[in-house]
């Protein structure tokens, strides 16, 4: 067993466990977006950030990928994750805000202001889908294509794939096509709605109208209030 | 005496045709050297070496007058170099005409011809001999100093001058801990950039348990504006060879790798060249020089990835993998190439190696305490003498740029420097006193890196400098990081505008923010480093950041959305020059009639600026 401190606590945790790993285990919770249980890791979302070793001479490592080792010293929560967890947060809403993955987890950081220019990427590259399909559909039928700024995901040469078998597992597991969220419009990025526990609708009424599906609000023809994520239509 | 056919099986035989080699060197010590490397091929050097050879032929001096096509000499600028041996009269920007007067004058007669000669630009004082002129003076060539008389595709040379000496004694009177014991008292540091201590990156390779190890040269230079690793490859191919196989010696590597990019055709026949003839010595292959030892160098051949000089990213290339980085531990002296422990050291790391044990105390002695020995520089940019340099680190960068580059080009005014490629920072005046050292330069937001200096002067926007880095590093990034791929986009992003005059004061603070998020979030050395940029630029030259955003001017008069050109009523005097060279149509005036810019049509290319002898075009 390797001794470790988790945010102050001693913890033992078998070789070969990954930080991401540890703290689940020990109940401490870090967000993540490219990370299955069931899926080799990647480290590519960086939202698993923790800060490793003595304050003076720390540095940010993903969780998901990073091994325990002997002695290590582990601060899921401090100041410097989670400013960097933030922003990266605020990154993502920027290039996909129409995931409810990504707008839960804005909600969730109190991300509430977006400081980037409003793009529609969808695909965050995570690259779930790539592993699915790999690992445990055994297809290969996707890849990463490119790099840098031109990296995405498609079949080999864009052509349509004779591996595929059309399983939708890479469907399942993507966490921007998987519960479109219907919330912010174009221009507004952050929903800030699902998961917060002020609901949007107090602005208008005395009492929170969303906890039905679909929104009383809406449906009675209101004016959709700014953050609220059930939507009509059209609207 | 055995002839250079036959295989050398001992040390004794080695020293035995060094000597040879070396009587047959001295005997005929004339010869005519023309610089091959790159710089001096694109002035044509390629062509001034073949008129000598057939002009010596012609004149029956092809017997007592040798020739070489050497390496890089240094001073890029004066292409092409001829250096006429043994007296070594420098001669620059020779062309195919000069050639018979060389030969008639100098090589005959011994007489200078003085309009070849170097001038220098300030002092306007001309040198005859290489040893003398400024620009040598400061040097200390260690790795490159051997050039001269090296032609790279002769391993004769490279024995004549005393070459394999030191693979001959770390394999038969060293042990591979001797060897890392030396290599760590040398303190030599791993050129590449990190800086880390070459001897303890051995050791611990040396440590690992494995039936296969593997050495991996890294030959994978891509900093924009940095040609040293490259240079050692076509120059002297055989220092390196050397270094490889002492390092393969020390860690217990049978097997060693030159990963080289593909933008590197010459050095990768250089160097199969040089394999070629050291496996026909028996330099390479089994049991050199009878000592038990087997080493075996191949070639890898990169696919064209800046981001595969990261050692992870190199070895997943390797192994038929994209170009990514992966985290780190385990190590590669843990898990490398195939799984088996690897090392993998720099071309101008390797170099080092035989000379800390040809000659250890004089390398003791040059450099720093904590870095020792010499670095290769590429000196470019604004500077006089553009080229490649080997300093004893330690030295200023105010003496790399102005006692040695010869400060800068055109009497304009010195304003930044760039080093450590597009991961390192820019310095400003104040702080051209640092020395070259890697923990000084870290310590001022830059960083020694691979050794590219790009010399900036005051018509350089710092703002369009970050601006060219980010891009080259967001067509670099292998973007699997998010953090990395998309803070590079976004910081581009924000650039983009500010020099586009739409940055909002907000900006500044949004950009420093990013970049720290940026630094701290990334996997690996590219990533982690690619803010620097920013940040540098932002630390010292934040007024112009300023300027753009809330002046909407670009003080060096760089970004064009930023610029606007318009004539001087008082000067013009209507000669019509500007209208005729302006590609845009946009200048219109009668002719003896001041003249007028569009600024609706006008592309802000400054032709009209530069034709006009009159100073009328005004740029502000």
């Amino acid at each position: 067993m390797l001794e470790m401190t988790l945010n102050g606590l001693e913890i033992q945790v078998e070789p070969g466990t990954t930080l991401l790993e540890a703290a689940n285990f020990y109940g401490i919770e870090i967000p993540t977006l490219c990370y299955d249980a069931g899926l080799s890791p990647i480290g590519a979302c960086r939202l698993c950030l923790v800060e490793i070793g003595s304050p003076d001479r720390s540095r940010l490592v993903s969780a998901c990928t990073f091994p325990a080792q002997k002695g290590l010293e582990i601060r899921t929560h401090s100041k410097r994750v989670i400013n960097a967890r933030k922003l990266l947060i605020e990154m993502y809403l920027a290039t996909c805000p129409s995931s409810k993955t990504i707008q839960d987890l804005a909600s969730k950081h109190h991300v509430t202001r977006v400081r980037f220019k409003q793009k529609h990427d969808d695909c965050i590259l995570c690259g779930l889908c790539v592993r699915i399909c790999e690992e445990q559909m055994q297809a290969k039928a996707i890849e990463f294509i490119g790099r840098g700024h031109e990296l995405r995901i498609s079949t080999f040469f864009d052509k349509k794939s004779e591996d595929c078998r059309h399983c939708g597992a890479c469907m399942y597991i993507c966490p921007v096509c998987q519960a479109r969220c219907q919330g912010p419009q174009e221009k507004d990025a952050v929903c800030n709605a699902c998961l917060n526990l002020e609901p949007p609708c107090l602005e208008e009424f005395e009492d929170a109208m969303c906890y039905m599906d679909p929104c009383v609000a809406c449906e009675q023809g209101h004016e959709p209030r700014k953050g609220c994520s059930q939507r009509k239509e059209g609207s | 005496m055995p002839s250079l056919q036959s295989r050398i099986n001992t040390a004794a035989d080695l020293f035995r045709l060094q000597e040879t080699l070396q009587q047959r060197a001295s005997s005929n010590n004339r010869y005519i050297a023309v610089c091959g490397d790159t710089g001096c091929s694109a002035w044509g050097s390629k062509s001034v070496k073949d008129v000598f050879r057939d002009c010596l032929e012609q004149k029956g001096l092809a017997g007592q007058v040798g020739m070489k096509f050497t390496g890089c000499l240094g001073l890029c600028e004066s292409g092409p170099v001829v250096i006429i041996c043994p007296e070594q009269i420098f001669y620059q920007k020779v062309q195919e005409e000069d050639v018979e007067e060389i030969i008639d004058k100098t090589v005959t007669r011994g007489e200078i011809i003085p309009r070849l000669l170097y001038q220098d630009v300030l002092s306007g004082e001309t040198y005859t001999y290489m040893n003398e002129i400024p620009f040598y003076q400061k040097q200390k060539r260690l790795l490159m100093g051997n050039n001269l008389k090296i032609d790279p595709n002769s391993i004769e040379d490279y024995l004549a001058l005393g070459g394999y000496s030191a693979t001959a004694r770390a394999l038969t009177e060293m042990t591979p801990l001797e060897i890392i014991d030396e290599v760590k008292f040398s303190k030599l540091r791993g050129r590449g950039g990190a800086g880390f201590s070459a001897g303890d990156k051995w050791k611990e390779c040396y440590d690992a348990v494995s039936d296969r190890k593997y050495i991996i040269c890294n030959a994978d230079e891509g900093d924009p504006g940095a040609f040293m690793d490259r240079s050692l490859l076509e120059g002297n191919p055989h220092s390196v060879l050397e270094g490889l196989i002492i390092g393969g010696f020390a860690v217990g590597a049978r097997e060693g790798m030159i990963y080289v990019r593909a933008e590197y055709p010459t050095a990768v026949v250089k160097i199969k060249h040089a394999l070629h003839q050291a496996e026909e010595l028996g330099l390479l292959g089994e049991n050199i020089f009878g000592s038990g030892f087997d080493f075996q160098v191949s070639i890898s051949i990169g696919a064209g990835a800046f981001v595969s000089g990261e050692t992870s990213a190199l070895i997943a290339s390797i192994e038929g993998r994209a170009g990514e980085p992966r985290q780190k531990p385990p190590r590669l002296a843990q898990r490398g190439l195939w799984g088996r422990p690897t090392v993998v050291n720099n071309v101008e790391s390797l170099a080092n190696i035989p000379v800390i044990l040809r000659e250890g105390e004089e390398y003791r002695r040059t450099g720093t305490d904590k870095s020792r020995g010499t670095k290769i520089f590429s000196l470019v940019g604004k500077v006089v003498n553009t080229g490649l340099v080997e300093v004893p680190l330690g030295i200023t960068i105010r003496e790399i740029i102005e006692d040695i580059g010869g400060g800068i080009k055109g009497g304009r005014s010195f304003k930044a420097v760039q080093t450590g490629g597009p991961s390192g920072g820019c310095l400003p005046e104040h702080l051209l006193d640092t020395p070259t050292d890697f923990e000084e330069l870290n310590a001022v937001g830059s960083m020694m890196g691979s050794g590219g200096m790009i010399v900036m002067d005051d018509e350089t926007c710092m703002v369009d400098v970050a601006r060219y880095f980010l891009r080259f590093l967001q067509d670099e990034s292998c973007g699997k990081c998010f953090s990395c791929r998309e803070g590079i986009n976004r910081l581009l992003e924000i650039i983009d505008d500010i020099v586009h005059g739409l940055g909002t004061p907000g900006h500044i603070d949004l950009l420093r923010e990013l970049s720290v998020v940026v630094k701290d979030s990334t996997l690996c050395g590219l990533g982690q480093t690619s803010a620097n940029p920013v940040l540098s630029t932002l630390q010292y030259f934040e007024e112009e950041y300023r300027a753009h955003i809330k002046d909407k001017k670009c003080p060096a008069g760089v970004c064009k959305a930023l610029i606007h050109f318009s004539i001087d009523l008082e000067k013009c005097t209507g000669c019509g020059v500007c209208k005729k060279k302006c590609p845009e149509e946009a200048i219109s005036g009668e002719k003896k009639e001041i003249h007028e810019i569009d600024p609706e049509r006008c592309s802000k290319c400054g032709i009209c600026l530069d034709t006009c002898t009159f100073d009328a075009v005004l740029k502000c």
